[in-house]
């Protein structure tokens, strides 16, 4: 078979069909075309509510481009001809051999009154979501008509907006299908503790809208009515099988396009997968399924013989901060089954296995609370129990080891992989997780298995690799290690000696942070300077358009009018952009690498210093004005904050490092999102440490209280030392913490305890540290070899860049959008020049406000 | 069709720090240049990825035996004696001629096909 296949929809399973027919045609014996309906490629409908914790479009992208295959974005099918073989959409025809249907679902909403008012959404595509998020702006209260899997990650979505939220519910318990009634309730203790609000076996009867006209209350069957100014639809999925229907193909029993366990419908060029595929009359509305269903069609295509194996009904997720799993016969439907349950309100946990009737095969369970346990029992459905049924369900999941599964066990059941496929990968060189998921794909869909994956390394006595890079086996502490303890200075010594090759953008950087660490001379000396990331190369920020900003320090956040006044000054005659930074300190943008040079020679003369924003260093330390102005203070924070400033400036770590000093419990200078952070009492000092805001923030923890200045400055000062030479590379202090063997415990012991007979040492490194600092910028300034480097061209050092150009964008200059390239390269190239950013749209932000004056 | 067939002079070759890119404008077009042990090369400044002009400020190095510069706004690795970027499929960079002459640094813009 061979020719014009065309594929309708581009959603997971239509994107996984076209991945897995190109694996097995590499000679392109088809030539793909596939309709999408949506205007973006296939992305990651699982993890769609990850879209509310700030996870963009891009990350959750699954789309990959393969060689012959057209991918027509926003160009949904209309109808099929099977006589002629063509499918038509708004714009033309695409002829076929094959075709296969992949349209998915679309969510079921329940013929009530009222369902079609503003402020009704459904939870299906990215699209719906962002319209959520939008409508959600400045509304108060929100309701999900559904309490199943869905709609319980739409409340999750409400809440996360800061919306009430009330969840209806037709039957008695949440998630009716994956849990039973006693997990069911446990579930609900949960989700009501988190305040949502929960109404079981009621049915919405009325959708009801306010003066506005838009949605304002859900009229339950029980009489009651709840308040809902957002109203989301989750009341599960119905098979997009319209086009199938009028094309005159047979249907199944409840819908969609019904086909044979080969995938194939009546029409013998015409197949189905996924949610639209209705499998020896049944529908499955899981992801796992669906890429059993694409992969039986890529086989049958290029000429194989597979089936369906079966649906895998197992599904783990996460909802609301609760974990929840169920797999195989949940309910103990199978005649004769046992049950062993577990129950404990003081852990809130609840587990329930179902077992044959000899209570020696695992037939299924529902997990509720802590699901640790459920790669391996899930992967043990159908076989011998892999430990005694308490020890598996005890909350630790203590006796559950992917070690213990046999061969034919499935480890991954998104992706149909089993342990005897995981442990041929083993076998046949993979060493580590990722490369166990290129593979053999275990792990690339929930992630669920990754933990098995790890285990199943560990029991086929594989080493998991802890290099750097390909360069060097040693992890970054044991290279620092390794730096200090043979005094090694230069990175080609170092890869000589201890790696390989000639170094990367991973390893090079390190070194050079290790090196400036153990206070090797200036970072742009010698071969240093071939190490450092541009950022450090030009002491300055690269931007999007090529362009550096500047950002002098501000020790404190304190500045005088005077600086103030140069900074203006500087930033006017260079024509900068200004813009007041998070950090109390200010950055001025679109300096061009030869303007470098010049506007640091103004700063410096004026007394500024470098800020180090662009480095792997300390950057700022906040502070609030403390006890000197305020009326709340206790004690002197600003005093404190510069002088914290003025001493770790320059110190060079593996990942930036902020700090922050408060004057008193409120807290104004947010010292606990930051990597260590100082409030103050009455007595002292309080030290926060290991928080950081970024993209999963975290509140320092405390870590000592009531420290006199002396013993703060001290403990600080191991805690960084420490914190350098241990930490992996762009680990931050949060993730060194955590990390750590014994956690915040062992870092006390260590630097307060001294239990390793290290602080001498850890004191020493940074008394060097503050002895040896020295303003980088003043010494690049002083020296003319290292002024060279601060030239657009090395062959016309006085012309500018002509591709850094600006527009005025509120009375500055910013990038122009997509950059300008030179009339010549365009017309060389004949290419476009646009730069590649699929999937995002900036946002208009002009509200027709009155224009601040300037 | 009209770029230049001739060698265009551009800098000395201590001019060029080992491991380290630097940018040179040949006839109106943008070169990252590049000093490394295995010779010199000589590749577009254009980042096809970012649109910005700035593969020779990109940390110099090696993926297996092949020379490489990483685009120092998203890190993508591109080979630096086929322009070939290692890790985004069907993307690459223009690579142009360079030698080194009496001292001198020399550069040909390539000729597109």
């Amino acid at each position: 078979m061979n020719g014009d296949l065309v594929v309708i929809g581009n959603g997971m399973v239509g994107q996984r069909f076209v991945d897995a027919l190109r694996a097995r045609d590499p000679h392109g014996r088809w030539r793909v075309t596939v309709l999408a309906e949506e205007g973006r490629p296939a992305y990651d409908r699982v993890r769609l509510s990850a879209f509310f914790d700030g996870v963009d479009a891009d990350a959750l992208n699954l789309h990959t481009p393969h060689e012959g295959v057209r991918l027509r974005l926003g160009e949904p099918a209309t109808a099929i001809d099977r006589d002629r073989r063509v499918v038509s959409t708004a714009t033309g025809e695409h002829r076929y051999d094959a075709l296969v249907l992949a349209t998915g679902s679309y969510p079921f909403v329940p013929p009530v009154p009222g369902a079609d008012l503003p402020g009704v959404f459904v939870y299906r595509t990215l699209d719906d979501l962002a319209a959520i998020r939008e409508y959600a702006r400045g509304r108060r209260a929100g309701a999900v008509i559904g309490g199943g899997l869905l709609g319980l990650e739409a409340a999750n979505a409400l809440r996360l907006l800061g919306l009430s939220t009330d969840v209806v519910e037709f039957a008695p318990r949440l998630m009716p299908v994956q849990v039973d009634p006693a997990g069911g309730a446990m579930l609900r203790r949960y989700v009501e503790e988190l305040g949502v609000r929960t109404h079981l076996g009621v049915a919405t009867t009325a959708i009801r809208p306010g003066p506005d006209g838009a949605v304002a209350a859900l009229e339950l069957s029980d009489g009651r009515t709840v308040d809902a100014e957002l109203v989301v639809v989750a009341a599960g999925i119905r098979p997009r099988d319209e086009l199938a229907r009028a094309a005159g193909l047979t249907l199944g029993p409840r819908g969609g396009v019904l086909v044979d366990d080969t995938c194939r419908s009546a029409d013998e060029r015409i197949w189905a997968v996924g949610e639209c595929a209705a499998v020896d009359g049944t529908c499955h509305g899981l992801v796992a399924p669906g890429y059993a269903t694409a992969e039986v069609v890529a086989d049958r295509l290029v000429g194989g013989a597979a089936t369906f194996p079966g649906a895998d009904t197992a599904t783990k997720l996460k909802l609301l901060g609760v974990d929840v799993a169920s797999f195989g016969d949940a309910h103990g439907t199978t005649p004769g089954c046992l049950d062993v349950t577990f129950t404990d309100p003081a852990t809130r946990v609840y587990a329930k296995l179902v077992l044959s009737d000899d209570a020696r095969t695992l037939l299924g369970g529902v997990l509720v609370g802590d699901a640790s346990a459920y790669p391996t029992l899930r992967a043990s459905v159908g076989g011998p129990l892999p430990a005694a049924p308490l020890a598996l369900l005890a909350p630790d999941g203590g006796g559950a080891d992917a070690g213990a599964l046999p061969a034919t066990a499935q480890v991954c059941s998104c992706n149909a992989v089993t342990r005897g496929d995981v442990d041929a990968a083993i076998a046949g060189g993979c060493a580590d997780v990722p490369s166990l998921k290129a593979c053999t794909r275990a792990g690339t869909s929930c992630g669920s298995c990754v933990p098995m994956l790890k285990q199943l390394l560990d029991a086929a006595g594989v080493a998991q690799s802890t290099a750097l890079c390909e360069h060097f086996d040693a992890t970054r502490r044991e290279l620092f290690e390794i730096v200090r303890v043979r005094r090694i200075r230069t990175f080609s010594r170092l890869v000589a000696e201890h790696g390989r090759g000639r170094g990367c953008d991973i390893c090079k950087p390190v070194v050079a942070s290790i090196l400036a660490s153990l206070g090797a001379g200036h970072v742009l000396d010698g071969e240093q300077a071939s190490l450092q990331d541009t950022n450090d190369h030009f002491l300055a920020n690269l931007q999007r358009d090529g362009s550096y900003s500047v950002v002098p320090r501000i020790p404190g956040g304190e500045i005088t009018p005077e600086k103030l006044i140069v900074i203006g000054e500087v930033a006017r005659d260079f024509k900068l952009y200004t813009k007041i930074t998070g950090g109390q300190r200010i950055d001025l943008f679109g300096a061009r690498v030869e303007q470098l040079p010049q506007i640091w020679r103004r700063l410096v003369d004026a007394g500024f210093e470098s800020g180090h924003a662009y480095g792997k260093a300390l950057r700022t330390v906040k502070s609030c004005v403390g006890e000197t102005w305020c009326r709340y203070g206790v004690q002197d924070s600003v005093g404190l904050a510069v002088a914290l400033e003025l001493r770790y400036r320059g110190l060079r770590a593996p990942h930036k490092i902020k700090s922050a000093v408060s004057g008193c419990a409120r807290e104004c200078a947010e010292a606990r999102s930051k990597d260590f952070g100082i409030i103050a009492t009455e007595t002292g000092w309080n030290l926060y440490v290991g928080g950081n805001g970024g993209f999963r923030p975290r509140h320092a923890d405390l870590f000592a209280s009531d420290l006199s200045t002396d013993a703060l400055i001290q403990l600080i000062d191991r805690f960084l030392i420490y914190y350098i030479r241990t930490a992996d590379r762009l680990q931050r202090t949060a993730a060194w913490i955590e990390a750590m063997d014994g956690g915040l415990d062992h870092l006390r012991a260590v630097i307060v305890d001294d239990s390793l007979g290290l602080c001498a040492d850890l004191d020493a490194a940074m008394a060097h540290h503050v002895g040896s600092y020295s303003d980088e910028w003043r010494d690049v300034l002083d020296d003319p070899e290292r002024l060279r480097r601060f030239t657009s061209f090395v062959n016309a050092p006085d012309v500018p860049d002509p591709s850094i150009t600006f527009a005025l964008e509120r009375g500055q200059p910013v990038p122009i959008r997509g950059g300008t390239p030179t009339a010549r390269d365009d017309e060389r190239s004949g290419r476009e020049r646009e730069p590649v950013e699929a999937g995002r749209r900036r946002q208009q932000v002009a509200l027709g406000l009155p224009e601040v004056r300037r | 069709m009209n770029g230049t067939l001739t060698w265009t002079p551009v800098c000395r070759l201590d001019r060029l720090e080992p491991d380290r890119g630097v940018a040179a404008l040949v006839d109106g077009v943008q070169v990252a240049l590049f000093r490394t042990a295995d010779g010199l090369f000589a590749i577009d400044n254009h980042d096809p990825v970012s649109g910005a002009y700035v593969l020779s400020r990109g940390i110099v190095g090696s993926r297996g035996d092949v020379p490489t510069v990483a685009s120092p706004l998203h890190k993508q690795v591109y080979d630096l004696r086929t322009g070939r970027c290692l890790d985004l499929p069907g993307v690459s960079v223009t690579r142009h001629a360079v030698r080194c002459r009496d001292g001198l640094v020399e550069v040909r813009l390539r000729q597109e096909d």
